[in-house]
C-alpha cells in the first residue's frame, strides 16, 4: 500500500544521513581503536627492546601533526569547499595556543628560574603585576573558552569586513598574509606582553599534574586524536548538510547564491569563523604537547604550509587535508634529519608536482574518475568480460 | 483593424498605464507617514504595473550605460527588449537585481517596493528572479541539488544546517525536473550537461523559487533550434502567472514568443534609453529602429 502512495519522484532522493559509508565508518573506527588503544598500548605496557614498541618521540610527532591535520582540515572547509583561500590561518592556531600557553605559564607559579609567582619574562621586564588581558589567565576553563574566542573573534570582525567589502580570491589571501604578519609584528614587542621572541616555554604542569610524564603525555596524545576525529566528523556532517552545499555554490557561482535569495556573507562569515575556532583548538592541543609557543608560528611561511598540506593531499575531500598533514610533515621530519638543506626544495618540489599533476591531491590519486581505485574496477569488469 | 488603428489603441493603453503607476508612485510616495511602506510593504500590483523604472541612469567612466532609461511592465506581462550591443540590457538587469546602483532614478517593483534599497539577496528573495547570459549552475552539485539549493525555504545559515526535504518540496523538486527534460540527469553533475540543458536548469532554478517577475538575459543562446522552441512553449506557458522579461537577440524566438500578437510589446533599447516600443511587427518598421540595427 505504502508503494503505492510513495511518490515516483522519491527514487530521485540521493541518499543521505549517514555521514559515511560502510568503509568510512570502519576507517573512523580504526582510527578510534589506534589513537585510543593500540597507541597507549604500543608507547607505555610494550617494553621498549620489543619491534612492536612506540618510541615518545614517534608519539609526539605524531601528536604533532595531528594538530597540524586539525588546521588542514579547517583549511579545506573555508578553501576547498567554500573557495577562499586563506594564508593567515597560522595566526588563529598561534593564538589558541597562546591562550593555551598563558594558562601554562600560570601553572608554573614560583618554580621558574627567578622562584616568583610572576612568569619569567614579566619579572624580566620589571612588571609588578599582571597586564590586564591576562586577568582571567589563572582559570583553566576561562583560557579554555578563550582558545576558541580569541581566534573566533578575530576571524569574525575580520571576516565581516572583508566579506562585507566583497574581498575575494587573490585579494583576500593577500590580506590575510598581512594580518599574520602585523600579528606576528605584534606579538615579536615585548610590551604586547607575550614574551616578545621568545613566547612561552619551560611549562611545568596543567591542571596541577605535571606534564613530563608518560602517562600525561599519552593523555594528550588521546585527547588530540579524538579532537581530530570528532572535527573529521563533524566537517563531514556540515559539508552533507544543506549549508556545506550552499557553501559549494559560493565557490562555484557567488552570484548565483545571491540572486537565488542567500546571503553569501552570512555563509562565509560562519565557516570562516568556524575554521579559525578549529585552528584555534588545534594550537591549544599543540602547546603543551610541543612546549613552546612563540610568534615564529605567525610568520607568513607557516601559514602557507598549511594550505600546502591541504593541496597535497587533495581539496575538498576532508580526508585528503589530514592525509596531506601526516606525507608533507612525514617528509619534513625525515628529510630535515637526512638532508636538512634540502627540506625547502623538496617542499616546493612537491608543491609544483602536485599543481600540475594531481589537482586532486593524493588522495585523487585514489578516488575519482582516474583513480587507482576505478582504474581497478574497470580492468576487473574487463577481465570478467572476456572470460564469460 | 489598420496597422495605425492598433498602434494607437496601444499608445493609448500605454499612456494609461503610466498615468496609473506615475499616480501610485504619488499617492504611496507623496506622504511622508508612509515612508517606510516603501521598503517594506508585499507586493502591490493593484495598480497594474509589476516593475517601473524611472529617469534610472548609470554611467561608468562617464560612459552613460543607462541614459534616462524609464520604463513599466504590467503584471502577467510578458516583454521582450532588444537592441543592439551595448544599448544597456544587461545593465538594466544589473540595476533590477541590486548588482548596479544607479545615479539616479528610481526603482519600484510593485507600487510599494523600492529596488533600489535592497540588497541582491533580498531582492531575489521578494520574487525577481534573474537568469544570466551565461548559464551560470553550481557546477559541482548535481542537477537534484542545484533545484534543492533554488527551493524555497528558510535562507539563513541555521537553517540550512538542520535542513530536511519534505515530501511535498520533493514532489516540486520532481515536477520542475519533468519540466525542463533534465529529470533522467537528475544526480549527474550540472557541469556535465550540456550549454543547452544548463540553461534550461538554470531557469528550471528560477521557477522553482516560483518568482513573481522573471528577467532572462539571452535565454535561448546556444540552444538548438529543437531546444528554442521548447523554451518558447515554457515561456508562453508561465505568461498568465508570471511576468517576464525577455532580453534576446534571435528574431526568431521573439517571434515565436510573440505570434505576431500585436498586444504583445516589444521594447527596443539603445545607447541607454527606449528608443522605440510596439508590437514586433511596428517595431520592425520603425525607421529608427533600421537605422540603429542596419546602420544607415
Amino acid at each position: 500500500m505504502s508503494a503505492v502512495l510513495t511518490p515516483p519522484s522519491v527514487a530521485l532522493v540521493p541518499r543521505r544521513g549517514l555521514l559515511l559509508g560502510i568503509r568510512g565508518w570502519a576507517g573512523v573506527t580504526i582510527a578510534l581503536a589506534v589513537v585510543a588503544v593500540i597507541v597507549p598500548i604500543a608507547n607505555l605496557l610494550v617494553p621498549g627492546d620489543s619491534v612492536f614498541h612506540l618510541s615518545d618521540y614517534a608519539v609526539q610527532l605524531v601528536a604533532k601533526i595531528m594538530c597540524y591535520a586539525m588546521c588542514a582540515l579547517a583549511m579545506d572547509l573555508i578553501w576547498g569547499y567554500t573557495g577562499i583561500l586563506s594564508l593567515g590561518h597560522g595566526v588563529f592556531f598561534a593564538l589558541g595556543g597562546y591562550a593555551m600557553g598563558m594558562y601554562l605559564m600560570r601553572q608554573i607559579g614560583s618554580d621558574g628560574q627567578y622562584r616568583l609567582p610572576m612568569p619569567d619574562f614579566m619579572v624580566f621586564l620589571n612588571w609588578k603585576e599582571f597586564p590586564w588581558h591576562w586577568a582571567v589567565s589563572d582559570s583553566f576553563v576561562a583560557q579554555m573558552l578563550l582558545v576558541v574566542l580569541a581566534p573566533g573573534l578575530l576571524a569574525f570582525v575580520f571576516g565581516f569586513f572583508a566579506f562585507r567589502s566583497r574581498i575575494k580570491g587573490v585579494y583576500f589571501s593577500i590580506i590575510t598574509q598581512a594580518m599574520t604578519f602585523a600579528m606576528m609584528l605584534l606579538f615579536f614587542r615585548n610590551e604586547t606582553g607575550f614574551g616578545g621572541n621568545n613566547g612561552f616555554t619551560d611549562f611545568k604542569r596543567i591542571l596541577g599534574m605535571p606534564l613530563a610524564t608518560p602517562s600525561m603525555r599519552m593523555t594528550l596524545f588521546v585527547i588530540t586524536g579524538c579532537t581530530l576525529i570528532a572535527f573529521f566528523l563533524m566537517a563531514r556532517a556540515i559539508v552533507e548538510s544543506k549549508f556545506g552545499r550552499v557553501l559549494q555554490a559560493i565557490r562555484d557561482a557567488e552570484s548565483r547564491v545571491m540572486f537565488t535569495g542567500y546571503d553569501p556573507l552570512r555563509y562565509k562569515l560562519a565557516i570562516w569563523t568556524l575554521s579559525a575556532a578549529m585552528c584555534g583548538i588545534a594550537g591549544a592541543l599543540y602547546v603543551p604537547q610541543v612546549g613552546i609557543i612563540n610568534p615564529s608560528e605567525m610568520t607568513p611561511a607557516a601559514s602557507i604550509e598549511i594550505a600546502i598540506w591541504t593541496a597535497v593531499g587533495g581539496r575538498a575531500t576532508l580526508i585528503g587535508p589530514i592525509v596531506g598533514a601526516f606525507f608533507v610533515n612525514g617528509m619534513k621530519s625525515w628529510f630535515t634529519q637526512a638532508f636538512p638543506e634540502f627540506w625547502l626544495y623538496a617542499l616546493g618540489a612537491m608543491f609544483i608536482a602536485v599543481t600540475l599533476f594531481l589537482p586532486q591531491g593524493i588522495v585523487g590519486l585514489v578516488r575519482g574518475p582516474d583513480g587507482v581505485l576505478a582504474r581497478l574496477r574497470r580492468s576487473t569488469r574487463r577481465e570478467g568480460g572476456s572470460a564469460s | 483593424m489598420t496597422p495605425e488603428l492598433m498602434q494607437a489603441g496601444a499608445r493609448a493603453r500605454r499612456a494609461a498605464e503610466l498615468r496609473s503607476s506615475a499616480a501610485a508612485i504619488g499617492e504611496s510616495g507623496g506622504r511622508e507617514a508612509s515612508y517606510s511602506r516603501i521598503t517594506t510593504g508585499e507586493l502591490d500590483v493593484t495598480h497594474g504595473a509589476i516593475l517601473y523604472l524611472d529617469d534610472i541612469t548609470v554611467s561608468f567612466d562617464g560612459f552613460k550605460a543607462l541614459n534616462a532609461l524609464s520604463l513599466s511592465i504590467s503584471a502577467g506581462e510578458m516583454r521582450c527588449i532588444i537592441g543592439p550591443n551595448g544599448a544597456g540590457k544587461t545593465t538594466m538587469m544589473d540595476v533590477i537585481t541590486g548588482k548596479t546602483r544607479p545615479d539616479a532614478g528610481r526603482a519600484f517593483f510593485g507600487s510599494t517596493i523600492d529596488l533600489l534599497r535592497m540588497r541582491e539577496n533580498e531582492i531575489a528573495s521578494i520574487g525577481v528572479g534573474r537568469k544570466f547570459q551565461k548559464p551560470t549552475v553550481f557546477e559541482h552539485l548535481s542537477v537534484f541539488e542545484n533545484l534543492e539549493l533554488a527551493l524555497k525555504a528558510d535562507r539563513g545559515v541555521r537553517a540550512s544546517l538542520f535542513f530536511r526535504l519534505t515530501g511535498e518540496q520533493l514532489d516540486r523538486i520532481g515536477s520542475t525536473l519533468v519540466l525542463i527534460h533534465l529529470k533522467d540527469h537528475a544526480q549527474r553533475p550540472a557541469g556535465l550537461l550540456s550549454h543547452g540543458q544548463k540553461q534550461w536548469l538554470e531557469i528550471g532554478m528560477l521557477l522553482i523559487q516560483n518568482p513573481k517577475l522573471l528577467l532572462l538575459d539571452e535565454p535561448v543562446a546556444g540552444m538548438t533550434d529543437e531546444e528554442t522552441d521548447r523554451t518558447a512553449e515554457l515561456f508562453l506557458s508561465l505568461e498568465s502567472s508570471h511576468s517576464l522579461v525577455i532580453v534576446e537577440h534571435d528574431m526568431k524566438f521573439i517571434h515565436a514568443l510573440t505570434h505576431g500578437n500585436p498586444a504583445k510589446r516589444v521594447t527596443v533599447l539603445h545607447e541607454g534609453s527606449v528608443l522605440a516600443e510596439g508590437s514586433l511587427a511596428d517595431v520592425q518598421r520603425n525607421e529608427k529602429v533600421v537605422e540603429v540595427y542596419l546602420g544607415r
